[in-house]
């Protein structure tokens, strides 16, 4: 297939993949009872009402294992364009590779050192 | 000229010579082969969940489903039945468009991974020239997914659970990925097919063992299983994220979670075990089919045992495990086998071109990568040593000292 | 003219999802939404890189921005008190956002527009190259001492600079707030 092709079957793949989950969704809506009040509708809970607002504040960890991911999915995608070439290239690709990674376990050693880590 | 190549290709002049338009019949086939691609999971999860559930019976001393049907194969249809009949409940003061949509992103997430699954020599949806990418792309589509549903159900235990997950998922992705470099290394593309062809000679897991064990490891902690299942984590979070949804939607969730963990183990086995590779796989693909389930199969019963059997980690010790050690270990990792590809290339003991597919000629290079993995291994083995050597002296002198109250803490992170 | 093949259907259908989802991040209250609909957006945006035979940059497209940056915007929501329910669309800043927007949509114009009018600008048809860049080109061009080896080394020290910035940033102002 021509790359072309093959790109137009992952679109029609998107276009289709998604019914054969929303599928059973719709047999379940046409069969299922509907029966709902007020009581069955409520959010769950440990079986006192639930207080105050849901989208509460969360904490600044997760935001920095966001952060991490983040940088490390970027350095990731760099290197794959370098390890597909990587037999075709000389010793020189090796160390500027190298270097790369090098540079950003710096990066992982310094969250480390300040406690950036740490889930708590 | 093979006579039949697969469904798909072969349809395609069958048709426009019985005179349709040659757009029409490449539609038709593209569109038959979506089908075909996307029915394979759904029906397959029947039978995985089966699978599963006598798997873990048998681990638990019991018999598991044995009445519908024969070996209570059934048990699993009826379920989905009773399923579609229940009612459905969405929780006031809920995100009704992105509740609804969140378990459908999910399946999506999943089923577009076998997009690129080699099946055999000749079947594979379609072979995209940065398969890995590509699947590694779309399964992270599957965290989005789980964020707008802990989101949208208005609840706290499902936003909590939804948070978590995903900070677990993002950081197990920084490892998965860091081995997969070493695959693409190896077989010089990121096509899934020439990753399976690099590896008619000699499988990836005995070239590179330590990338596979982290890709094991990075592959249950991405699919939720046992011990890293926080997804669930029943006890604190009551079922994290998918605790508002009832009826399909639920099951599409649960769903959703044995098949991805089936195509995770599946990704392994292309990756790693050689995919479709085995005698007479070349000549005849549909043994190359057979090879596949079985070996996929090889790695997925353990991972069903270890779920039986290994009890939840917390979620601090989760998240150090993946930054401390799996991180470092996947980063030194790629560094030496990337070393030793080169030395292997500059020694000349690379096979030549025509005999990649022959065992002896692939031994000189894997003997030196084989030596490379057992040093990085055993450096590893030796710095855990250290490090569990130094964390007991700290703690034998922090017992003089009275504990000061510490909430607990499953209870202090989320 | 343009000509009705699928690559055009596809082009308009990515536009829509583009500019549609854009739309939606200005004017949706939710902030929860508004990174729905940029994740939306940027799946446009990856449908435009495929059809520029780029499939690297969609699969980075996708990662990156949906899969990770996505994320980290749900997380910073998140993370600032009551922003999911917002009252004004606008705010005091308004004029400044948009005479920033005029003047980058009049650069990309310009930049868009002039190359047309430019050397070739009377033949659209004539291709600005014949080469055709694949991924491996790409990983040549990164580590070879005579193209980009110096920008891709100081990506990294981009990056890891953006890294301890940002654990800095993040650990000083630590809320300590906990639910």
């Amino acid at each position: 297939m021509s790359v072309v092709n093959q790109w137009a079957f992952i679109g029609v793949f998107m276009a289709i993949a998604w019914i054969f989950p929303a599928l059973p969704l719709v047999i379940s809506w046409i069969f299922r009872p509907r029966r709902a009040n007020a009581i069955k509708m409520q959010t769950y809970e440990c079986g006192v009402e639930t207080v105050g607002d849901t989208w509460v504040q969360f904490k600044v960890q997760y935001y920095i294992y966001g952060l991490i991911f983040l940088v490390f999915d970027v350095e990731i995608i760099f290197l794959f364009p370098w390890a597909l070439a990587y037999r075709e290239l000389d010793i020189f690709a090796f160390f500027a590779g190298f270097l790369f990674i090098f540079l950003l376990t710096d990066a992982l050693i310094y969250a480390w050192k300040k406690n950036a880590l740490e889930w708590a | 000229m093979q006579t039949c190549i697969n469904v798909v290709e072969t349809l395609v002049p069958c048709l426009v010579q019985s005179g349709w338009n040659p757009g029409l019949a490449q539609f038709v086939s593209i569109l038959l082969g979506v089908v075909l691609i996307t029915m394979f999971p759904l029906v397959l999860v029947i039978l995985l969940i089966w699978v599963e559930r006598k798997v873990a019976a048998r681990v638990q001393d019991r018999l598991g489903p044995n009445r519908v049907g024969p070996f209570g194969l059934l048990q699993n249809v009826a379920d989905a039945v009773k399923l579609i009949i229940k009612e459905d409940i969405t929780p006031a003061g809920a995100d009704r468009l992105i509740y609804n949509a969140a378990p459908i992103v999910a399946m999506l997430s999943v089923i577009l991974i076998w997009a690129v699954v080699p099946f055999s020599p000749v079947h594979i949806g379609v072979d995209l020239d940065i398969g890995v990418l590509y699947f590694t792309a779309v399964s992270s589509i599957g965290t989005l997914a789980i964020m707008m549903a802990g989101w949208a159900s208005n609840n706290k235990y499902a936003l909590l659970g939804a948070f978590r997950v995903v900070a677990q998922l993002v950081s197990y992705e920084v490892p998965f990925v860091l081995t997969l470099l070493v695959p693409v290394l190896l077989a010089g593309s990121m096509s899934m097919q020439d990753i399976v062809w690099a590896q008619l000679g000699m499988w990836f897991i005995v070239v590179a063992p330590v990338s596979a064990i982290i890709f094991y490891i990075a592959n249950l902690a991405e699919t939720g299983r046992a011990p890293f299942d926080l997804i669930e984590a029943e006890s604190e979070l009551v079922a994290g994220y998918n605790i508002e949804y009832s009826g399909m939607k639920f099951g599409l969730f649960m769903a959703n979670e044995f098949i991805h963990a089936f195509t995770a183990n599946l990704l392994f086995a292309v990756v790693f075990l050689g995919g479709w590779s085995g005698p007479g796989a070349t000549q005849v693909p549909l043994l190359g089919f057979v090879y596949l389930m079985i070996k996929t199969a090889i790695v997925y019963i353990p991972s069903l045992i270890l779920r039986a059997t290994i009890p939840r980690v917390r979620i601090d010790q989760m998240m150090s495990f993946n930054w401390k050690f799996l991180v470092p270990v996947s980063i030194v990792n790629v560094l030496v086998m990337a070393a030793l590809i080169k030395v292997v290339q500059l020694l000349g003991l690379t096979p030549p071109p025509d005999q990649a597919t022959d065992l002896i000629a692939n031994l000189p290079q894997a003997v030196v990568l084989l030596v490379g993995n057992i040093a990085i291994a055993a450096g590893v083995l030796a710095w855990l040593r250290n490090a569990g050597r130094r964390e007991r002296m700290q703690s034998q002198s922090m017992v003089l000292e009275p504990e000061d109250e510490k909430a607990l803490p499953a209870t202090v992170g989320h | 003219m343009l000509e009705l093949n699928p690559q055009t259907i596809a082009f308009f259908i990515f536009s829509v999802l583009t500019l549609g989802g854009a739309l939606g991040v200005v004017i949706s209250r939710n902030l929860i939404h508004g990174a729905l609909y940029l994740i939306v957006s940027l799946f446009g945006g990856a449908g435009f890189f495929v059809l520029l035979s780029a499939p690297f940059l969609a699969a980075v497209q996708v990662l990156v921005y949906i899969g990770a940056i996505a994320i980290l915007i749900i997380f910073a929501v998140m993370l600032t008190r009551s922003m999911t329910q917002m009252r004004e669309l606008f705010n005091q800043q308004w004029w400044m956002s948009a005479l920033v927007g005029v003047i980058l949509f009049v650069l990309l114009a310009v930049g868009v527009i002039f190359p047309v009018w430019g050397a070739n600008g009377s033949n659209p048809n004539v291709p600005v190259s014949d080469e055709v860049a694949t991924t491996v080109d790409l990983g040549v061009a990164l580590v070879d001492g005579n193209q980009y080896v110096l920008p891709f080394e100081v990506a990294s020290l981009l990056l890891t600079a953006a890294m301890i910035g940002a654990i800095y940033i993040a650990r000083d102002t630590e809320v300590s707030v906990d639910d």
